[in-house]
């Protein structure tokens, strides 16, 4: 547990002395959201109906595009390779990683979103359920993503590949966080969905940081 | 013994002169007998022929993606070289079949429901498994160290296949369009023997021709990644194959 808060520190004070690989996941977020009142149509119904697809996949790729540089820094300082030779599985300085990065990128795009989903003309009732699904999802999707992270690390194109690579890891995900701000958007009873979410969310957790630490070792060739 | 490249290479070479022929000629039967010779479908007509390789080609891109998650995880826990060499070899064919899957359905639902496409949850399902199938190739393509490219695609495979389950299931919670499968391995099938047995023969025979095809690319792969060895050069330099 030491172990875990320490390095939980060392993660939150090195993202938080690069401002912008916090920020730019959120504005990212805001600025493609806007983008499709102006593609589609600013027409309230309209856009209201797809509001639950736009805003999952805008947070979708907000927090795949924020894992590009995931392991680089540690990569290039060798801090990753300090880790990796240690005589345990990076599991829990792996976990401490990813908290840091949810907290810091993934946790933000959840605050912001019921303001974006009334932008979307989403009605009231279904904006809690915006940000809980995200608050489930994109934990999810940050552990999920960060295998692709791991197996790309040493590469120098990383961020299409990535894509390539994570997009249909998301599938699930996907489905059942829209699914859920759509049922509520539709006043139906979306406690099941959650908890379908919560389970996915349960199981990228246990297995997600062993699959990342796998990654890394495989990546820097041990 | 198998996990010894040079033994899969001789083992490989006594196998494939009969597989081959094998593979083909049942393909053939299968295909020939469901093609002309079975009976028309009372409400779909001759449509329903397409079945012959779209069932097929969907359960061989299926499977071959489950090989490639049980040889990723005998290339990343126990390192198998020639687990290596399988997730190279299975990939390729894998992909087409799962294309062939798209374009065969895609066909087939145009005179039966009236759309090339809908995203029903078989289809959506395939669609993905062609794209987990391109991550994987993608993902050798651009790691240079064969073994390491084999590892991390290896890695990439194993968390697809527990994707293709969830994926399988939260798709079928999208409303479903796609018949129910007919061939069911425990209880009654509901088509019709005379069209079930050559469909059986179809798809023995494309699994067979699959495997072929894995077999003469691990060969090659083999060849390529044991150039430097004795054994590849002294067969190299009596001309044998």
């Amino acid at each position: 547990m030491n172990t875990f808060r320490a390095a939980l520190g060392r993660e939150l004070l090195v993202l938080w002395r690069s401002p912008a690989e916090i920020i730019n996941p959120l504005f990212f977020f805001v600025m493609v959201i806007s983008l499709f009142p102006l593609a589609i149509s600013p027409k309230p119904e309209l856009l209201a109906t797809v509001a639950p697809g736009v805003l999952w996949v805008a947070a979708l790729l907000a927090v795949m595009l924020s894992l590009d540089g995931l392991f680089r820094r540690d990569q290039e300082s060798g801090v990753l390779d300090m880790l990796l030779t240690a005589p345990v599985i990076p599991v829990v300085p792996v976990l401490a990683k990813l908290l840091a990065h949810w907290l810091l990128t993934g946790l933000p795009l959840v605050l912001i979103s019921p303001l974006l989903g009334h932008m979307l003309q989403l009605p009231d009732g279904a904006l809690g359920t915006v940000m809980l699904s995200l608050l489930l999802g994109t934990p999810a999707l940050t552990i999920v993503g960060a295998i692709g992270a791991a197996l790309t690390v040493g590469l120098n194109r990383g961020g299409i590949l990535l894509a390539v690579l994570v997009l249909p890891l998301y599938i699930p995900v996907l489905i059942f966080g829209a699914g859920a701000v759509s049922a509520a958007a539709g006043g139906a009873n979306v406690g099941g969905i959650l908890a379908i979410l919560g389970a996915l969310l349960a199981l990228t957790i246990s297995l997600g940081p062993l699959a990342v630490s796998a990654g890394l070792k495989i990546s820097s060739g041990n | 013994m198998l996990g010894s490249p040079r033994y899969f290479y001789t083992f490989s070479s006594r196998v494939l002169p009969w597989l081959t022929p094998i593979a083909l000629l049942t393909l053939a039967a299968g295909l020939v007998w469901g093609l002309a010779f079975a009976p028309a479908d009372y409400q779909q007509g001759n449509s329903y022929r397409i079945i012959f390789i779209h069932v097929p080609a969907s359960s061989g891109a299926l499977m071959g993606y489950m090989a490639l998650g049980v040889s990723g995880l005998v290339a990343v826990v126990w390192r198998m070289k020639m687990a290596e060499v399988m997730l190279k070899s299975i990939a390729p064919f894998g992909a087409a079949l799962a294309a062939i899957s798209l374009v065969t359905g895609a066909l087939w639902g145009k005179p039966t429901w009236g759309t090339y496409w809908q995203w029903d949850a078989r289809m959506t399902s395939m669609l993905i498994l062609l794209f987990m199938y391109v991550g994987v190739i993608a993902l050798q393509a651009v790691i240079r160290d064969p073994r390491q490219a084999a590892r991390a695609a290896g890695l990439l495979a194993m968390v697809g296949v527990i994707n293709v389950v969830i994926v399988k299931y939260s798709v079928e919670w999208v409303q479903t369009l796609h018949q129910g499968s007919t061939l069911k391995m425990f209880g009654e099938s509901t088509i019709d023997p005379a069209m079930k047995y050559p469909l059986l023969l179809s798809m023995l025979g494309l699994w067979l021709l699959y495997a072929v095809n894995v077999l003469l690319r691990a060969r090659t792969e083999v060849l390529w990644r044991e150039r430097r060895s004795k054994w590849v050069s002294k067969r190299v330099k009596e001309g044998e194959h």
